[in-house]
């Protein structure tokens, strides 16, 4: 899932600031899951805003609602009422959402209030973690399903740095060396052969360094 | 003959091998580079010039190599894969040999939010075992990276590489030398070892591969200034491993005595290290203690340095 | 103004635990503050954020969460999640400008009616010392 975090508070008034009525939309679908800016949060959010308002005399007019996604027109549209209404509208989906409802409705300004920051997954209750970098080119047979890309904080292809520390890697301890994960699993599959193949200098041309992406699927186009 | 650099003559000759470290300044005064060197002259073969160690700024690399080489003394030129892409290392590597820089140690890189710009964006475009083919190429096919057509000119590099015995997974150490050895890498120069138990294994393991045969390895010591700075490394360097015993050791004595111990550890260091088979010479790093160079080579009877 | 400042608190109070304390304190009759309104939960696990935060965005002046001694919860963990919870909102409170004493965690068993008597009277206090949460308007409701 795409992981995001809700934005300081201040970074959110300043952007409220010149408005007066705001729509709150929340996205059902992965920052709902990632607690972050789904249904629950957007009430949290909505609720916080009507208190600052009132303390701070701010006069703003908060509405909010919760669509399935937000990176899909068809959810999007049924908003124009909504959107119609609203000098602003603040999206806590992740970065997708928040640019296509502004591609649907050009006419208005749409905020963040979530900062998105990562592929990852729930690997315990309150805790998700990185797993993708999305760069276009898997490596995932030759690392056993560890990627070197999302985990290791140089991006190494051929190994550990000198850096590891008892299994932890030099820039944070709390985090796993991706190449010891790496190389424990080559070893428990009997396959430490595999670190002898020199992965070579690869294309980012498929990752971000080739210009933004776009897929195209004739056969599922009109 | 790869380079023809005074390191790789007495490497070849099969002389015993001696290389220092130099960090270049925080700064451009040309000056700090010449005190160094100045005891480092004569006392070693060649001397590392580190590429923003730490992933602290300090004068380039290159720079810094070149007015070593205009000093007399020959360099070894880092060059991390933290900060440039693919396009600045080749355009530098051409630079650099354009100067006549003939060394080249190949390295990932500290991470840079250990350094003194913490916020800023890596680069890891190629890796440093890519890089060491990256050179390789270079110098043997007189080809860039993904390209077929010939460049002008002799890039004439002897390639090094890093190895750290001491990093875990300890398994996977000479499996990645010898992944280095593969990829073209002519000699390597280890982290600086305290546990000489873990480097004997590291390097039967090497040995036991034949690695020693392909590559030359340059056995890192850092001499302990004191009780103070053993602790710390003990304690807070990853990759890094400092046996208690020599922990105790420095603790032991006073504290205007701390220095002149360190030395006497580094000196028995270099001796020990000399015996084991598949160590070819010693890189002596000695962090902000150039001035201490000439006496450590000299009780390690490492003097004079041979002319070839 | 502080003369006729009546605190307006709400309690939110676990059935197996504090809901019962609260019956027992009322048949020993034991005094507390009149000023505690008290909302049935089946669990404090069941307490959100969002009751937390309607409550004072509706003028109630001072807010707390009763549930079981640790170890004692009939869903097993119930007033765990509800601690943790309460934790969280108190930063909410925080970062909107409230004063996050104005909410609380009590542990109190189906027997300690003294103990929600206590709990009551601590939240009072600090609802009068505290004074009235600014974005209470409607007098009376």
């Amino acid at each position: 899932m795409i992981v995001g975090d809700r934005k300081p508070i201040e970074e959110i008034k300043e952007m409220l600031a010149p408005y007066k009525k705001i729509l709150l939309v929340g996205c059902g679908t992965c920052i709902s899951v990632c607690m972050t800016g789904g249904e629950k949060e957007v009430g949290i959010l909505a609720s916080e805003l009507r208190m600052i308002s009132e303390l701070e005399k701010k006069d703003w007019e908060i509405s909010e609602t919760t669509i399935q996604r937000q990176c899909e027109r068809e959810y999007i549209e049924p908003l124009k009422e909504q959107f119609e209404k609203a000098d602003v509208v603040m999206s806590m989906a992740c970065g997708v959402g928040i640019q296509y409802m502004a591609e649907v409705f050009p006419e208005k300004i749409v905020l963040p209030a979530v900062n998105t920051t990562f592929y990852g997954t729930n690997v315990k209750e309150g805790e998700w973690q990185e797993r993708c970098a999305g760069c276009g080119d898997c490596v995932l047979d030759k690392t056993l399903g560890i990627c070197p890309v999302a985990r290791c904080s140089k991006g190494l292809y051929n190994g550990p740095c000198g850096g590891t520390d008892n299994g932890k890697c030099e820039v944070n301890k709390d985090l796993d060396c991706a190449w010891y994960l790496i190389y424990n699993r080559m070893k428990e599959h009997g396959k430490l052969d595999m670190l002898d193949e020199i992965i070579p200098a690869r294309s980012w041309k498929t990752s971000l360094h080739g210009g933004p992406r776009k897929r195209v699927r004739e056969d599922a186009q009109k | 003959m790869k380079a023809n650099s005074n390191l790789e003559k007495i490497l070849e000759r099969g002389e015993f091998a001696v290389t220092g470290e130099l960090g270049p300044p925080k700064g451009n005064d040309v000056e700090v580079i010449k005190k160094k060197a100045q005891f480092l002259k004569g006392n070693v073969d060649a001397v590392n010039i580190t590429d923003n160690q730490t992933a602290v700024v300090r004068m380039s690399s290159i720079a810094a190599s070149k007015l070593l080489l205009d000093l007399g003394v020959e360099p070894v030129m880092q060059m991390v894969v933290r900060d440039r892409n693919r396009i600045a290392i080749q355009s530098d590597i051409l630079g650099a040999t354009a100067l006549g820089l003939k060394n080249m140690l190949c390295l990932s890189g500290d991470h840079q939010t250990f350094g003194n710009q913490p916020d800023a964006k890596n680069v890891f475009d190629i890796d440093s075992i890519q890089l060491i083919g990256l050179v390789k190429r270079l110098r043997d096919e007189k080809k860039m990276l993904n390209l077929e057509d010939e460049i002008e000119g002799d890039v004439g590099i002897f390639i090094g590489a890093a190895a750290n015995p001491f990093a875990e997974p300890f398994g996977f150490r000479p499996l990645r030398l010898r992944k280095k050895v593969a990829a073209g890498v002519n000699f390597i120069q280890t982290q600086c070892i305290y546990d000489m138990k873990i480097f004997k294994e590291f390097m039967k393991a090497v040995c036991d591969m034949g690695l020693d045969q392909k590559v030359h390895i340059l056995a890192g010591v850092t001499p302990l200034k004191s009780a103070g700075m053993t602790k710390y490394m003990a304690n807070n360097v990853p990759g890094i491993i400092i046996p208690e015993e020599l922990v105790k050791r420095m603790a032991g004595v006073a504290k205007e005595k701390a220095a002149e111990e360190g030395i006497k550890i580094c000196v028995e260091q270099i001796q020990e290290l000399r015996e084991i088979k598949g160590v070819h010479g010693i890189h002596l790093m000695a962090i902000e203690w150039e001035s201490r160079v000439p006496e450590i080579v000299s009780q390690a009877k490492l003097l004079p340095r041979p002319v070839v | 103004m502080s003369n006729n400042y009546e605190p307006k608190i709400i309690a939110f109070c676990c059935r197996y635990c504090a809901y019962t304390a609260a019956d027992l304190a009322g048949s020993m009759r034991l005094e507390y503050p009149s000023n505690i309104r008290v909302v049935q939960l089946l669990c404090t696990g069941r307490i959100d954020v969002l009751h937390v935060l309607k409550a004072f965005e509706q003028g109630a002046d001072a807010v707390y969460v009763a549930g079981c001694e640790p170890g004692d919860c009939h869903f097993l963990e119930g007033n765990y999640r509800a601690v943790k919870r309460i934790a969280y909102a108190k930063n909410l409170l925080k970062e909107i400008g409230l004063e996050p004493e104005r909410l609380e965690f009590f542990h109190i068993g189906a027997s300690e009616g003294p103990r929600f008597a206590e709990a009551a009277k601590e939240m009072t206090d600090r609802a009068l010392k505290l004074g009235p949460n600014p974005l209470r308007k409607k007098q009376g409701e």
